[in-house]
């Protein structure tokens, strides 16, 4: 039987909307994807223990408040924690290009900016989904 | 992979195991049918399974929310099966039901699952009689089974489950023909939601006495209480009329006989599914002679069919 990709997309932090993180989900969704949405007000510890119950294959966060660099390794290591360091960790925001750098050291996947299509979202996830096998 | 390891873990509490399990029997793989043989019975043979139903956008995620606080306090673990339609063009499925179940995280003794209903239309997954079945390995005393009730999940949900809620908004007044179709007859307990707002009286008259015509001279009549999810309205009422309806259900045997009728459907449907699986090897291997008319090649091969056991039909996949 044929698997599915399956991702959590979340938006952590207390600020703003969720617009961008809900185009992402449905554009997965019409990509074939299973899409967990769990929407606003995500904390590290929430979106890892969803990841784990959901056995997810990847996780998405859609991040605008500057956060970045505490939440990402944050839930990098949660997931470690729990053995589950398989999980793609990916996302978008505005990210300056340091941090990013940083962040991909650390083990985090792709990160898309703003201007960033969701066509290359979908694209990036089946490749990985892809290698991974 | 190590089965008997992995029911280890299973003794240990151990969720992770207990996710990735799920994943193998969703898939159908293998170690997933293995695993279901080897430990069934290590299964909780009195966990409940209580389903919840309603048409889209009434609150059933929201109405779940609030009582896993009571299932949570009053069991030692409880799990939550959340159904949503895959797209039958894609395939994608877009699982949203989290997005109203904050509470789930309070409690360590809780297990969410999201689940695609994958190839069936509209129904339940063939896989989600086995995803309850690990939760049963597991030692869930209660799981509760969300669907959305369009076509045939609600009557998937009631073959799965025990008992099964019904959710309903003072709105579903307006469609009262629609309400006698099916979902009526699958109900044992009949909740109106958004009681906070109008018109939530009505629906419960409605409601109340079209199941006492319906039911005359039975022992049970579905109980109908109108709550609000929003405003935590009725919710501990609702949850004492679940282990009302729960007690009187196991009391009088009734869900004794569910699962064993449950049992002999689902060996009916895996035995089609070998035949099914059997006969597609050999049309594959069959020559399509021109002149041989559909019945000929019929009988052909069902003189020479060899029906596999189970463990290669699943790895023929
Ligand atoms: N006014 C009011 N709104 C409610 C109540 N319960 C839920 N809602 C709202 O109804 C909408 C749908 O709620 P959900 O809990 O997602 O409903 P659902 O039946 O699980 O939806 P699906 O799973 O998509 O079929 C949300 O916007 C909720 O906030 C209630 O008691 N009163
Ligand atoms: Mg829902």
């Amino acid at each position: 039987m044929e698997r599915r990709i399956k991702v959590l997309v979340a938006k952590p932090g207390l600020d703003g909307h969720d617009r961008g993180a809900k185009v992402v989900a449905s554009a997965l969704t019409d990509a074939g994807m299973e899409v967990i949405y769990t929407g606003l007000h995500q904390t590290p510890e929430k979106i890892v223990r969803t990841a784990i119950e959901e056995d997810v294959d990847a996780i998405g966060l859609s991040i605008l408040s500057g956060a970045h660099m505490t939440i990402f390794p944050k839930v990098l290591k949660l997931l470690k924690d729990n053995k589950r360091e398989d999980i793609l960790l990916f996302g978008g925001g505005i990210i300056p290009k340091e941090d990013m750098i940083e962040l991909e050291k650390m083990g985090v996947g792709k990160l898309f900016g703003p201007g960033s299509s969701t066509k290359e979202v979908v694209d990036y996830l089946k490749n990985w989904f892809q290698n991974k096998k | 992979m190590d089965i008997e390891n992995i029911f280890q873990k299973f003794q240990k509490r151990d969720k992770n195991s207990l996710s990735r399990m799920i994943t193998l029997v969703d898939n159908e793989d293998p170690y997933g049918i293995e695993f279901l043989k080897r430990f069934y019975t290590k299964r909780n043979d009195s966990t409940v399974r209580i389903g919840i139903t309603g048409p889209p956008g009434v609150g059933k995620s929201s109405l779940l929310n609030k009582l896993v606080e009571n299932f949570a306090k009053n069991y030692s673990f409880t799990s939550i099966v959340a159904v949503d339609p895959s797209s039958p063009f894609t395939g994608g499925s877009l699982l949203g039901d989290r997005l109203r179940m904050d509470n789930i995280y309070k409690f360590e003794n809780l297990f969410t699952r999201s689940v695609a209903s994958r190839g069936s239309l509209g129904g339940l997954s063939s896989s989600t009689e086995n995803i309850l079945q690990v939760l049963e390995i597991f030692k869930s005393d209660i799981i509760l089974v969300e669907t959305v009730g369009v076509g045939q999940s609600e009557l998937d949900v009631m073959e799965v489950t025990d008992m099964v809620i019904v959710v309903l908004v003072p709105e579903s007044g307006d469609s009262i023909q629609a309400l006698k179709s099916g979902i009526m007859e699958i109900g044992d307990i009949f909740v109106v939601n958004k009681s906070d707002r109008e018109g939530s009286e009505r629906v419960v008259q409605y409601l109340n006495s079209s199941l006492k015509m319906k039911k005359e001279g039975k022992d049970f009549i579905p109980p109908v209480i109108s709550v609000s999810a929003k405003e935590g309205k009725n919710i501990d009422k609702l949850y004492v009329e679940i282990e009302n309806v729960k007690n009187f259900f196991i009391e009088k045997g009734i869900i004794a006989r569910k699962k064993s009728l449950r049992k002999k459907k689902e060996v009916r449907d895996i035995l089609r599914d070998i035949f099914i699986k059997s006969i597609d090897i050999e049309l594959k291997n069959m020559e399509n002679k021109k002149d041989l008319s559909p019945y000929e090649i019929a009988e052909k091969i069902f003189q020479k069919i060899d029906f596999k056991i189970s463990e290669d039909i699943w790895k023929e996949g």
